[in-house]
């Protein structure tokens, strides 16, 4: 199986560690993944602020970087929803025949790396260790576009060491939405206050997700509020072990 | 009496003015909480609700896919049982038509059943300027009317006051147009309603005419729908000798057997209950029972340019349920004053730029086109939705349509400018690493003034100027970027192996 890692435009200019765990976690379970160089986004953010013609070069990007990979994994529910729900429309916008071929064929092999683990490889228990008390915010993207469930809650509850504690009011927005954040600035701080109230009640020592921008959010909001609560990602987790402990 | 949203400002500072209440903030996330709640439990209870939402969005879309069919059978059926049909194509020739006939039977006032339809149109302003008055009879919407304020929810519009400030409203306000409330009034709940109850009671004995809205038009028989929950419907629907009815194009069903899913819809969706208390149905005149003189205006003020949209005529198979203002995380923040109009929420986000056209010059068009961004894309109202109108998007295709519509303005907005060096940049990897190294450098520039380091080591900026930047790190640090990135990483130490 050749497995492609997209690692996001976030993650590659702001969060190289979330890709480097990704790489570790995958390789341990004896997955040799690939990078493929031509990547760059997935247009999710011109899309979701209208700008269509301009998303057309970056899906064309995108499906040139990917063909061939018989699955392509992602550190991101955001970006795994944009590329399996927006892509097509992005294409026929394009009016570029070849191009809506060209994504129906990349757009279903796109995995969120919860996805990936379990469904595609088939495990829960990846060998991680983190002896710490978590909670887990689940993202709106992978919750409701992506429908990933309670699988990364079942990698969760597998890490040896992790005490995961519920977050109240998990499944509501933590009030990123991409440039929502910063057009309705007032409105998404708001949003992100409330979700960071609720993880400070919850007691941990570190809020967990699937998407590092929505952690960028709430972690801002966190840093601001000198909360002493760290935010990280889920394949961060997953890819420590009694070595990196010690 | 009653204000109107008209030079409401764009979202995001409406939001602003709203975000800062308090007050407001408190009382929406009560109510909003609450109302979750009830609808989660009773959506529970049925196993089937999946299939019913499919049932529900199937009738509605089969009704728009042929409207026009459906309406002219429609007006054969109302017809034909006595009622009188009126086309209005938009709020000023509805407004027209129930003024005069209004006038017609010498009323100077009219009582009226809640309705979503004559507030877009603006109908008790309109025959205000007639020298009409037009009661509202809806406990909220009474609040709403005697404390000179506007709808905040399709369905609660008075969600945005707590029941202290409705006890001042009836103690100042009730006197002025009719029965006053008792002087030992409290703010319990049943003794509020009990005075609205008496209050109201003098008006549904006094009108000639009443004015309704409809939840469901079935073109096969004729018959109009209104559901509602305290009886006052009722009252309006039948004592009075003049019913109006005013109806959007969109209400039409075709079938009476249609209403079987949107009723059991319905209820669940919008007050968390198992079954409507109110269900009123009636078909044209019934000789010697309720109304004898029965008139229905048929209303498109945009319907027909939503019908056009493809990707947006989804919007119109909503039946006001308000479960999406209720799920959504935005509505439950800013309340829905800020949205600037009587159809507030995600489903007003969208109803609003599809009736009302997007692009349009003006701070009207600037209102109106600011709606579509005031969503996280969250997902949580297309999650509720009973009919399955898929919000988020419809939100997306509207933002493509306000982006389109300003695509020949001779000064773009930054915004626009920086959408295009994006594409320009994630167009090609070797251009977006030369792009990833300059923030490298500009990363350990920002460290230098950063005032913090985020919880595990990492340095963070914190306030920095700039338009985009600042609404970010107004209340949020920012990560420095990383002295090298992924690409570079990978690229340096062969994928980690060297």
């Amino acid at each position: 199986m050749r497995v492609a890692l997209m690692v996001t435009c976030v993650n590659d200019a702001m969060f190289p560690e979330t890709g480097k765990a990704v790489v570790r976690l995958l390789r341990r379970l004896g997955v040799d993944v690939d990078f493929p160089a031509a990547q760059t986004c997935c247009a999710q953010p011109m899309v979701n602020t209208g700008y269509l013609d301009e998303a057309v070069p970056v899906v064309r990007t995108f499906v040139d970087a990917f063909a061939g990979y018989d699955a392509v994994v992602t550190p991101s529910g955001s970006c795994a929803g944009s590329a399996r729900h927006q892509h097509g429309l992005v294409a026929r916008r394009s009016g570029d025949a070849g191009l809506a071929a060209a994504v129906a064929e990349t757009s279903p092999k796109v995995h969120e790396l919860s996805e990936f683990l379990v469904d595609v490889l088939g495990v829960t228990d990846v060998g991680a260790y983190f002896p710490h008390t978590v909670t887990y915010h689940p993202t709106c993207h992978s919750l409701r576009m992506l429908g990933v469930g309670d699988r990364p809650r079942r990698l969760l509850e597998s890490v040896r060491g992790l005490r995961l504690v519920d977050l109240p009011g998990a499944e509501q927005c933590c009030g990123f939405g991409g440039t929502f954040a910063v057009k309705n600035a007032d409105t998404s701080v708001a949003m992100g206050a409330d979700k960071a109230r609720h993880v400070r009640g919850t007691g941990a020592e570190v809020l967990v997700a699937g998407d590092n921008s929505c952690l960028m959010h709430v972690g801002g909001v966190l840093s601001r509020q000198q909360a002493g609560v760290r935010v990280m990602h889920l394949a961060e987790i997953l890819a420590s072990t009694e070595e990196d402990a010690a | 009496m009653s204000g109107t949203f008209v030079g409401m400002p764009a979202f995001p500072t409406a939001a602003r003015a709203a975000l800062a209440d308090t007050q407001l903030r408190h009382n929406l996330a009560h109510a909003t909480g609450t109302i979750r709640a009830k609808r989660a439990a009773v959506v529970g209870e049925v196993e089937e609700w999946e299939d019913l939402r499919l049932a529900g969005a199937a009738v509605k879309e089969a009704a728009l896919r042929d409207l026009d069919t459906h309406l002219v059978r429609l007006e054969e059926s109302l017809t034909a049982r006595g009622a009188t049909v009126h086309w209005a194509r938009d709020a000023a020739e509805a407004n027209e038509v129930v003024a005069r006939i209004a006038r017609d039977h010498g009323a100077e006032e009219v009582v009226k059943v809640k309705s979503m339809v004559t507030q877009e149109i603006g109908l008790n302003e309109a025959l205000a300027e007639h020298g009409i008055a037009a009661w509202e009879t809806d406990l909220a919407e009474l609040i709403v009317q005697l404390g000179d304020d506007l709808p905040s929810h399709i369905l609660v519009p008075a969600i945005h006051r707590n029941r202290a400030e409705v006890r001042e409203i009836f103690l100042r306000a009730m006197g002025e147009v009719g029965r006053p409330a008792p002087a030992d009034l409290t703010d319990e709940p049943a003794v509020l309603a009990g005075a609205a109850r008496e209050h109201l009671r003098e008006k549904f004995l006094r009108a000639k005419v009443a004015v309704s809205g409809a939840n469901f038009a079935v073109a096969e028989t004729g018959t109009l729908v209104v559901v509602e929950s305290e009886g006052n419907g009722r009252m309006c629907l039948t004592l009075p000798e003049v019913l109006v009815s005013v109806v959007g194009i969109e209400k039409v069903v075709p079938t009476f057997a249609d209403l079987d899913p949107l009723l059991r819809l319905l209820p669940r969706s919008s007050t968390g209950e198992r079954m409507n208390p109110y269900t009123s149905t009636w078909t044209g005149v019934t000789p010697g029972d309720g109304p004898q003189e029965v008139h229905v205006v048929l209303l498109d003020n945009g319907r027909t340019r939503a019908l056009a949209d493809d990707v947006g005529r989804q919007a119109l198979r909503c039946i006001r349920c308000s479960a999406c203002l209720n799920a959504c995380p935005v509505y439950e923040r800013t309340g829905g004053h800020a949205y600037g109009s009587v159809y507030p929420g995600p489903i007003g986000a969208i109803l609003n730029p599809l009736m009302k056209g997007t692009g349009r010059p003006g701070l009207e068009g600037e209102q109106t086109d600011s709606l579509p961004y005031a969503s996280s894309l969250c997902g949580a109202c297309f999650e509720v939705c009973p009919v399955r109108i898929d919000i988020p998007e419809v939100l997306v295709h509207l933002r493509s349509k306000v982006v389109d519509g300003h695509r020949d303005d001779t000064v773009p907005k930054a915004e626009a400018l920086a959408m295009r060096a994006a594409a320009w940049s994630f167009g090609d990897s070797r251009r977006l690493g030369w792009v990833e190294r300059a923030s490298g450098v500009a990363g350990r520039v920002l460290t230098r003034f950063g005032r913090t380091t985020l919880p595990g080591g990492r340095s963070a900026a914190g306030r920095i100027p700039g338009p985009g930047a600042a609404a970010w790190t107004g209340a949020r640090d920012l990560p420095a970027p990383p002295r090298e990135s992924f690409r570079a990483w990978w690229r340096r130490t062969d994928g980690g192996r060297s």
